[in-house]
């Protein structure tokens, strides 16, 4: 189905993003489930290669910390209505409970405070809403990648 | 049930061959981890691929992807160490990035820096060509399974 891109709202372009990313989001099958000015939520479909232990079959910490940084990438991206220039700075989880397996997962992330240089978040991974798995904070750095000072004068 | 493991833990105190033991984890395995034995404690080295970066730009690696690599090497760290044969559960991390991650081998070594009965502290340090550069570091908190369980 061929799409106008003028007609997409923004949410719809990132969801667009998402799906036609490559890397780590693709090999997860991350997926926007909504974008709006404060935050996004990201759904994990459950994949039997993510697990971290397998006498009990729970998810691997590490593909939650994945699917939290995702979130606050994607939240950055929503709230800015554009592709920041972001790297993270430092990203601080609470692993709650673990992941049930055979189920989703959804991580939310929402961007509380931006500065000049610095974007500061805090998300929460669930499968139920309401009863989260995991709970984070995480700062990121804007105009990460600009051209360095002296250059910008020259 | 929990026999694989277990075994392959039991298995590799013998050997001093801990990739058994990460290949029976999944996602470990899925990244594709490579332990390389050292005197201080398992490297762990993720080697460089498409499937695990984040930012296509730079290129960079995910920074979920470099997190995952410090947790997993702090857990292998913990069972190479004697204090479990099941795996630990994770109970906080804390992630310094330091340096973008460019799609290369990237290594990571753990060291114990409490041991509790119930808790280990952790901090563990990743590196790519140059050791002194670290790319990231980490913090963690891992409960370490009763003798019993």
């Amino acid at each position: 189905m061929d799409v106008d891109p003028k007609s997409l709202t923004w949410a719809e372009k990132l969801a667009m993003m998402l799906e036609n990313s490559q890397g780590q989001a693709k090999s997860l099958g991350l997926a926007l489930e909504s974008a709006t000015r404060v935050g996004a939520v990201l759904r994990l479909p459950w994949q039997e290669t993510l697990v971290g232990n397998p006498a009990t079959r729970v998810l691997h910490g590490g593909v939650i910390t994945t699917l939290i940084d995702s979130a606050c990438g994607y939240s950055l991206m929503s709230y800015f209505e554009s592709l920041p220039d972001i790297a993270t700075l430092d990203l601080r989880i609470d692993y709650l409970q673990p992941a049930e397996p055979d189920r989703d997962v959804f991580a939310g992330a929402e961007v509380y405070k931006v500065t000049s240089s610095i974007a500061f978040l805090r998300a929460t991974a669930f499968q139920t809403e309401g009863d989260p798995i995991a709970n984070a904070v995480a700062t990121f750095m804007l105009g990460a990648n600009a051209p360095k000072y002296n250059a910008r004068q020259g | 049930m929990t026999t694989t493991i277990v075994d392959a833990v039991k298995a590799a105190r013998e050997s001093g061959d801990y990739q058994s033991v990460l290949d029976s984890i999944p996602y470990m395995k899925f990244l594709g981890l490579v332990v390389e034995p050292d005197a201080d404690g398992p490297i762990c080295r993720m080697p460089g691929s498409d499937h695990i970066i984040g930012n296509p730009v730079l290129p960079a690696i995910h920074g979920g992807v470099v997190g995952a690599l410090l947790e997993s090497t702090a857990i292998m760290h913990i069972m190479w160490s004697h204090e479990s044969l099941h795996v630990p559960k994770i109970i906080n991390l804390t992630v310094e990035y330091l340096r973008s991650a460019r799609v290369v081998d990237t290594y990571a070594q753990a060291i114990i820096t409490k041991q509790g009965r119930r808790i280990a502290n952790m901090r563990v340090e990743a590196w790519q060509a140059d050791r002194a550069k670290p790319v990231a570091a980490a913090h963690a908190h891992f409960l370490l399974p009763r003798a019993e369980d």
